[in-house]
């Protein structure tokens, strides 16, 4: 079933190089949206939703933005609380700063630091684990509390301000699993890859942000 | 807690699921599109495609499959068979392949896998280990479907390549391939334990015991079959049933899309 409200809507995936796009492209197709891919900045200016996904390295993210002039025009469209969605290095790239492969200063919206999993167990952390929802907020509607989200990744956002962070999952620590703040929401774990549950996800943040327009 | 993954294999040629699909509900059995989403319906963790023909005029047919697969199917999928180059990896994961896996490309050139690291992020690479355990009890790679022995030691090489920046290893022992007997349980546990990376463990599953298994005694990270589910004796949910009764963790949902959306 699809929400027709969400044809209308105007979703704008940021294109710029990273391996997973087609796959959030389908998964947003899935629930009934109609995105866009773009990688020019100006392609935020009308947009009811924009979706940063990503896979691999922040210090390739970090420059690959910079070369599309992406960077003030993201914190800019996320200063004015406009609906943003991050996903797995979109949610990394938001934090100030990652220790992925030596220091790399991120888009700094979200306070704290990327840093490597704890030792112990086998790094990526990679398939399904148990999300547990430590606030119920729309983006969970339907979503039963401890359901699974695939994961794959090495790093972890260590957040400074824990009260962002709706959901976590246990891998030797609490990783940082989805965070939200005002219209901002990022998943360290792929909607697109952690099957009905996971496009949940994507129905409820676009139907969470339909029909609110854009302040301007 | 993460759960261990199970992992279903399609082994496809020429666009054609082949050895054994015996699905009567579906229309056509040899889709290898229409099995993925059928076993992601049924609670699949994760699958993988091996173009078991891997010629180059058949290229186009994998990446037509890859794209309608990744159309359908909301989980990850892994794609190998006949990939030589990072040029070939960048073309299965664009068209919608989550990770990629190399087997002989990467004995015979191991820069394969630092290059497709680079390019691509380790998690999406994949090294298949084919392994033999040989009458004096060392184990010994093999390319080539299991053909060509090469003198090297499999924990060696799995070392070697998660070096190299494999983000996991697809372990398949030539001993117990094809015989539904078990995994081989010291093979799996020699690599998985010298290694970093997650290993699954694949060749021998003929029912959910041997899967618990390969976890509590092999420490495989997943397991990988395709006989037992594609004769349909063992559906998924109860293989995944008696695993999670053996105390391992395990995915239990497999909610339908039209139902969830």
């Amino acid at each position: 079933m699809s929400d027709p409200e969400l044809a209308d809507l105007d979703v704008i995936i940021l294109d710029y190089g990273a391996g997973n796009l087609r796959s959030v492209v389908r998964a947003v197709e899935r629930v009934g949206a109609k995105p866009e891919v773009a990688s020019v900045a100006a392609a935020m200016d009308e947009a009811d939703v924009v979706i940063l996904p990503g896979v691999g390295a922040a210090a390739d993210t970090m420059h690959n933005l910079r070369e599309l002039r992406l960077i003030e025009p993201i914190r800019e469209y996320i200063a004015a609380d406009r609906p943003f969605l991050g996903v797995c290095m979109g949610l990394q790239a938001l934090m100030t700063v990652s220790e992925e492969g030596g220091e790399h200063p991120c888009l700094d919206v979200l306070e704290g630091r990327v840093v490597r999993l704890p030792e112990g167990r086998k790094i990526p952390h990679m398939g399904w684990n148990r999300v547990d929802q430590r606030r119920r907020t729309p983006l969970f509607d339907g979503i039963p509390d401890g359901s699974h989200f695939y994961f794959v990744h090495s790093y972890f956002c260590d957040m400074a301000q824990p009260e962002d962070v709706v959901a976590v999952a246990d891998y030797g620590t609490d990783v940082t699993a989805v965070v939200e703040r005002g219209k901002l929401a990022a998943t360290q774990f792929h909607p697109e890859k952690s099957g009905a549950y996971g496009l949940r996800i994507y129905r409820n943040f676009l139907l969470e942000h339909s029909g609110n327009g854009v302040s301007r | 807690m993460l759960t261990k993954r199970i992992i279903a294999c399609f082994d496809v040629d020429a666009g054609r699921v082949v050895k054994g699909i015996s699905f009567v509900e579906l229309r056509d059995a040899g889709d290898p599109v229409e099995l993925a989403a059928l076993y992601d319906h049924e609670g699949i963790d994760e699958l993988v495609f091996l173009d078991i023909t891997a010629s180059h005029e058949d290229r186009n047919t994998v990446v037509d499959m890859v794209r309608h697969t990744a159309d359908r199917v909301f989980i990850p999928f892994t794609v190998g068979g006949g990939l030589r180059s990072d040029d070939d990896m960048r073309l299965m994961l664009e068209s919608g392949a989550d990770k990629i896996t190399i087997n002989t490309a990467a004995v015979e050139r191991p820069e394969l896998i630092s290059e497709g690291a680079h390019r691509f992020g380790s998690q999406c690479i994949v090294v298949a280990i084919d392994a033999r355990t040989e009458a004096d009890g060392s184990m010994q790679v093999y390319t080539h479907g299991g053909r060509r022995p090469t003198g090297m030691d499999a924990v060696a090489w799995a070392q070697e390549v998660v070096e190299r920046g494999a983000g996991e290893i697809m372990l398949t022992s030539m001993n117990t391939d094809g015989h539904q007997d078990g995994y081989d349980l010291s093979l799996t546990r020699a690599v998985s334990d010298a290694v970093s990376v997650p290993v699954i463990a694949s060749g021998g599953a003929g029912n959910a015991q041997h899967m618990i298994d390969a976890i509590t005694d092999g420490n495989a990270d997943a397991v990988l079959a395709a006989s037992i589910f594609h004769f349909g004796t063992h559906p998924i949910m109860d293989v995944k049933r008696q695993m999670q009764a053996a105390g391992i963790p395990i995915r239990m949902e497999h909610a339908d899309y039209d139902d969830v959306l």
